[in-house]
């Protein structure tokens, strides 16, 4: 049981683009379950993702979050229950029909999942090279997203010459270079040391304050949670600030798992107050 | 207990040959469909035929050679060691030639293929191409398979060419037998059929060798034990599967062209 209903929309955010509250959602999950040759790996999973809207699902490893994100996507299908994405279901819809729909969202991988016999730029410029843009504007566009993810130097370097952290904010600067609709990050900080993890979750920052594009984060990481929540991308300063007054970013909200199943769906504010014993455990 | 085993085991047999079908018609349908990625395409053929020439042609002299030696050593009781060209030359075309190389070659490629797409898949690089909306099997099955076929039948030729020339060498050299003669009865023997069954067999070799190598590759489960586990699966169904298809073939080609 969600302890708030999955229909439950976000206000409008004092720090980003306003959110559209009767936008029809860019995902939508109406009782999904999956098994894989055993007990069900995700039960009965509703919720939706708004247009502008970030989830984080938290959960602890093992739960299905990632499982749950490649369903986002159409990489797994469900055994029951209905998925939409941009409007469109896919949980029975043909391979081939999955892939254009795939190009309007970007995702990070738990280790990035960078093509390691291709340069960082070919990684980057994966989608656009199979689309046949031209060299010379592959290029540009290819330093644009190194230079957000502040990495521009590494364009000629191969996958094996980068650090974890390096590798994560490459596969990030690949998932956006066109600009998606929707952005899916597994466990972007799995595996990286704070510092490293704080710049992971910076650029997320970066991407939901100036582009605004809905995003779901997995993590099994409270800190990363919290810091997604709490900060905003101050352009001026070119960094990460705290909001003032202990506010938190309204167009954040979360998701938990648990066993499976989705127990708790809501806000910040409501996540520290429910009195579900697994969430009041995880957060401690 | 014993039973669940059995059970279980000729479940998962039943269940890999299903997907092996499955897998091997889309793989041939995909054949004759856009996109077909060229540059993949050359850059596989490339490393599977090019890579290959230096074991297929040593496989096809030392065949050769020993063929030569076998041949002359049994011959010469009745007094028949002028015909080792044409046993040499027919053995080579129609039987030995296609399926060492098909071996050779699966030992070599398959378990490549295997390797390269089991890492592919348990560092998730092959749902990141599918989530960037690229198909992993138009991308990377098929450019390896189109390019396997076709290169496995130049590779055939070769080590067809080095049998008969080996077979030459060690007639002159070991066995002191007259050259021309050796060459004579290769060539005016060899009869249209023979050349026939020796290079339909490379078009099938190849279509089962790249296929299992992709299909094992791409199934991969487990981590870097599973890649091993996968590629020991890709070698030796490969090899088993060539040399089964080839006693079906024989067969299939003895009754299209029957031996005089």
């Amino acid at each position: 049981m969600s302890d708030s209903p999955a229909s439950a929309q976000p206000g409008p955010s004092p720090y980003g683009q306003p959110m559209a509250m009767d936008a029809s959602p860019v995902v939508l999950f109406r009782n999904v379950s999956i098994a894989f040759d055993g007990p069900p790996v995700l039960e009965d999973i509703s919720f939706s993702v708004a247009p502008g809207e970030t989830r984080i699902l938290l959960g602890p490893a093992g739960v299905g979050k990632s499982v749950l994100l490649k369903l986002v996507n159409g990489l797994l299908r469900p055994d029951e229950g209905s998925i939409l994405l941009f409007g469109e279901e896919i949980s029975h819809m043909p391979e081939e029909q999955l892939f254009p729909l795939r190009t309007r969202a970007g995702m990070v991988f738990q280790e990035g999942a960078l093509f390691d016999s291709l340069s960082v730029r070919d990684n980057v410029a994966y989608q656009l090279i199979q689309e046949k843009v031209p060299d010379s504007e592959i290029d540009l566009r290819v330093r644009d997203a190194l230079r957000f993810v502040e990495l521009e130097e590494t364009f000629d370097l191969f996958p094996s010459s980068l650090s974890g952290g390096m590798k994560r904010r490459v596969a990030i600067a690949r998932a956006f270079i066109r600009q998606p609709e929707l952005l899916l990050y597994d466990s972007p900080t799995g595996g990286l040391d704070p510092l490293t993890s704080t710049t992971i979750i910076e650029l997320i920052v970066k991407e939901r304050d100036v582009y605004h594009t809905p995003s779901i984060m997995v993590t099994h990481r409270i800190q990363d949670a919290f810091l997604l929540c709490n900060n905003r991308f101050d352009p001026e300063q070119g960094r990460m600030v705290p909001l003032p007054n202990g506010e938190t970013d309204p167009s954040t909200t979360f998701l938990m798992l648990d066993e499976g199943r989705l127990i708790f769906d809501g806000s910040l504010h409501e996540l520290v107050r429910s009195q579900n014993s697994f969430v009041r455990e995880f957060l401690e | 207990m014993a039973i669940d085993a059995i059970e279980k085991t000729a479940k998962n047999l039943v269940l890999t040959v299903q997907d092996y079908s499955l897998f091997a018609w889309r793989a041939f349908t995909n054949l004759y469909r856009p996109p077909i990625y060229w540059p993949e395409f050359l850059i596989q053929a490339d490393i599977i035929g090019f890579g290959s020439l230096s074991i297929v042609i040593l496989t096809g002299l030392s065949t050769g050679g020993v063929l030569a030696l076998q041949s002359a050593a049994t011959l010469s009781a009745f007094g028949a060691t002028a015909v080792t060209g044409e046993f040499v030359s027919v053995t080579m075309i129609r039987e030995l030639g296609p399926i060492l190389t098909g071996v050779m070659v699966s030992g070599r490629n398959a378990s490549s293929m295997a390797s390269e797409l089991g890492s592919m898949v348990v560092t998730e690089q092959i749902d990141a191409m599918r989530a960037l909306g690229v198909d992993p099997f138009r991308k990377l099955v098929t450019p390896r398979i189109a390019a396997t076929i076709c290169m496995l039948f130049f590779l055939t030729i070769v080590s067809d060419a080095c049998g008969i020339a080996g077979g030459g060498l060690v007639t002159v050299f070991m066995n002191h037998q007259n050259g021309t003669q050796y060459l004579n009865m290769a060539w005016e023997h060899l009869r249209y059929p023979d050349i026939i069954q020796g290079l339909v067999k490379p078009l099938f070799f190849g279509y089962i060798l790249s296929s299992i190598g992709c299909f094992y590759g791409l199934r991969t489960t487990g981590g870097t034990q599973g890649v091993g586990r996968s590629t020991i699966q890709a070698v030796v169904w490969a090899s088993v599967f060539i040399i089964f298809v080839d006693f079906l073939l024989t067969q299939v080609l003895l009754t299209l062209f029957p031996p005089l």
